[in-house]
């Protein structure tokens, strides 16, 4: 209910309406100083698609199934990333590993691992609860696409590609005796994304 | 748990849509079906009333901030009655975070407000950790990260109410401005927490991660950039006359009137009453921050403007403060029962647990792999109880109520959300007014609808 017989409130302290009588007759007319100067500013419209603007190095993107140096697979299809997931989004399967038939070092392996990017919500707590560090995000986030069965990711999408040195399992376990080896050793971390990603981690200093 | 039975409220014999007693007179549904008999009520014998005709605004409406629908009775241009309609948002976040462990509840509460998700992350974490007893154990540099990036999106959120509200009332430029600004803003908390919005970042016993190499500087050089905006800003629109006529004297509400609706918020420090719950009940260590609690006269719109505009100010203060208090320390609480388990760290491979958690847990230490697997997959339990922290959210008191069972899982989490308390004002804002002011008015009020439906 305005009520229009209200007292003239008293002038609030602002920088606009401070100073001099002449400054606050002139204030009115300030506002379009402010659009005028706007014109010669740089433009901070980004052009996209045509211009790709890098996301932050910490950017929750999409997920990448990653691989030992060997190229081993490092699930182990423990179902964690699936225990922890607060939109039901993952599926994984696991299977055992035998002495013909080994996929990753230890026991068992993921023989399935789907992620249902309608059902994501990127909120990060699947690689949180990666024991193996076998599920991180990377800084990719086109996901469109125009079906749902499309953007349901099966193992094959999500699986870092294998580098030079790597070799495709199944195959038997190259970097030591037992599993032990692969964890204790420490620092193996195949790059798997992309260069541009490694050149802005270095660039900002970020932790590796 | 009462056996109560509940009945259809479309039904014939609906308990809300009966004539009642008291002088707030019928309430309508306007859920579907009853439409007639909204329009039918007020075309009575009455000359007057017959000329009253009701307009639908909303849920689709442009400028009701979401999809909040008003029923608005017209006598000319006068609003002579407004009803308001919501629940187009309904998400039942608080129904499925019982079915979420304590951790997991974090990324579902942080989505009902969702310009400023980290303070209901916040609310929620300091209600568990009350329940849990750790807050003396919360480590510093966790509570100074949580103020750092809740004063950075109170400004982002008072950046888009100034946005939009500009934008629907003509002020386009405003609109541009206020986005242009949020996205620096959107950027570091993207470096904070790599999330732009919804971050989960806020956690039970600290934060997910601490923060990245660079974000401090980052900050630093946003501040004086931002305290440059914020006074042009006032430039644009503090004088001009076309932003004075649409705001000054719109939509009135006094303090009797602010605390009868229980309205909190800007609404209630614009209408000349100092409460803030940063000051009145400190959290999160805010008694040792220096600020004013800004306030403004008028009562009206352009007083909430005022204070809004002002209070991006403090906050841009209380970030200075917050930055120079950062001491290098653990963001998570030592309990290994409560702490969740990650640790994250950056790689070529993207972003995931550190090699030396992984060495740790999977190589060294078989205690620390069963604390990472029962927490992961049960989660910790919390004592039978309940507890109400609230934390003034850029739209007023937000405050979640989180009981417990003793169970891995809330039994209930109810937040009490300003935006939908604050909305009961809004009929006493616009009734009597004109129609042109009900934009003002409701945009004044800032109401978020993720917030109100939950």
């Amino acid at each position: 209910m305005a009520d229009k017989s209200r007292d003239e409130p008293a002038p609030p302290r602002t920088s606009a309406s401070s100073g001099g009588p002449v400054k606050s007759l002139l204030a009115p007319i300030a506002g379009f100083g402010v659009t005028f100067k706007t014109m010669f500013k740089p433009i901070v419209t980004e052009q996209y698609p045509e211009e790709k603007v890098p996301t932050a190095p910490r950017y929750h993107g999409r997920h990448v199934l990653n691989r030992h140096a060997d190229g081993l697979e490092k699930c182990i299809g423990c179902e964690l990333c699936a225990w922890a997931c607060p939109a039901d989004a993952i599926y994984v399967e696991g299977a055992d590993n035998t002495d013909e038939e080994r996929f990753s070092p230890g026991e068992r392996y993921g023989r399935v691992y789907q992620i249902n990017y309608l059902r994501c919500i990127f909120c990060g707590l699947c690689i949180e609860a990666c024991p193996t560090r076998a599920l991180t995000m990377s800084n990719e986030y086109e996901l469109a696409d125009d079906s749902r069965e499309d953007l349901i990711f099966t193992k094959d999408q999500l699986l870092a590609p294998l580098l030079p040195g790597m070799e495709s399992p199944p195959h038997p376990m190259r970097l030591g005796e037992d599993e032990k080896a692969y964890y204790l050793g420490g620092g193996i971390s195949p790059v798997a994304g992309d260069p541009d990603v490694e050149g802005r981690l270095h660039a900002d200093g970020a932790e590796s | 748990m009462s056996d109560t039975t509940y009945t259809s409220t479309y039904s014939a014999t609906d308990p809300y849509g009966s004539t009642s007693t008291d002088e707030s007179g019928r309430v309508f549904t306007v859920g579907g079906g009853d439409w007639d008999d909204v329009v039918g009520s007020v075309n009575s014998a009455d000359p007057i009333d017959a000329e009253r005709i009701v307009v639908n605004m909303g849920p689709q409406h442009p400028s009701t901030h979401g999809v909040l629908r008003l029923v608005l009775e017209l006598e000319g241009e006068t609003v002579a009655r407004a009803r308001l309609v919501i629940g187009y948002l309904h998400t039942g976040i608080e129904k499925n975070m019982e079915f979420r462990n304590w951790t997991q509840a974090v990324t579902f509460i942080t989505r009902c407000d969702y310009l400023s998700p980290l303070f209901n992350e916040t609310t929620y974490c300091l209600g568990v950790e009350r329940l849990l007893g750790v807050e003396d154990q919360i480590p510093d540099r966790a509570t100074v990260i949580r103020v750092l990036v809740m004063e950075l999106q109170r400004i982002s959120s008072h950046l888009v109410w100034i946005a939009t509200s500009g934008l629907e009332i003509g002020a386009i430029t405003m609109m541009l401005f206020g986005l242009r600004e949020r996205e620096q803003i959107l950027n570091i908390l993207e470096m904070i927490t790599g999330l732009r919005m919804n971050h989960a970042y806020v956690r039970p016993g600290g934060v997910a991660q601490d923060l990245p190499p660079g974000a401090v500087d980052r900050i630093r050089e946003f501040l004086p950039y931002m305290r440059g905006k914020v006074d042009e800003y006032e430039t644009l629109l503090t004088a001009n006359p076309i932003w004075v006529k649409r705001n000054k004297d719109v939509g009135v509400l006094d303090t009797r009137g602010c605390l009868q609706l229980g309205v909190t918020g800007p609404l209630l420090r614009a209408s000349g009453f100092a409460w803030d719950l940063r000051k009145e009940m400190p959290y999160c260590g805010y008694e040792n921050y220096d600020f004013d609690v800004v306030t403004a006269p008028g009562e009206d719109c352009f007083a909430r403007y005022l204070v809004r505009i002002n209070e991006m100010r403090q906050s841009l203060r209380i970030i200075e403060q917050a930055l120079d208090k950062l001491r290098p320390g653990p963001v998570m609480v030592e309990d290994k029962k409560i702490a969740w388990p990650a640790q994250l760290a950056l790689g070529g491979d993207g972003l995931g647990n550190s090699l030396d958690h992984i060495r740790h847990i999977m190589g060294e230490s078989m205690e620390a792999l069963i604390h990472h697997f029962k927490l992961v997959t049960e989660g910790f339990r919390v004592p039978p109880g309940q507890a109400y922290v609230p934390v003034e959210s850029p739209r007023g008191e937000l405050g979640a109520h989180v009981v417990s069972d003793g169970g891995t899982r809330p039994y209930r989490v109810h937040l009490r959300d300003p935006s939908f308390v604050n909305l009961q004002a809004v009929p006493v804002l616009i009734e009597g007014g004109m129609i042109a002011d009900v934009i003002t008015s409701v945009a004044s009020v800032d109401p978020v609808m993720g917030g109100v439906d939950r």
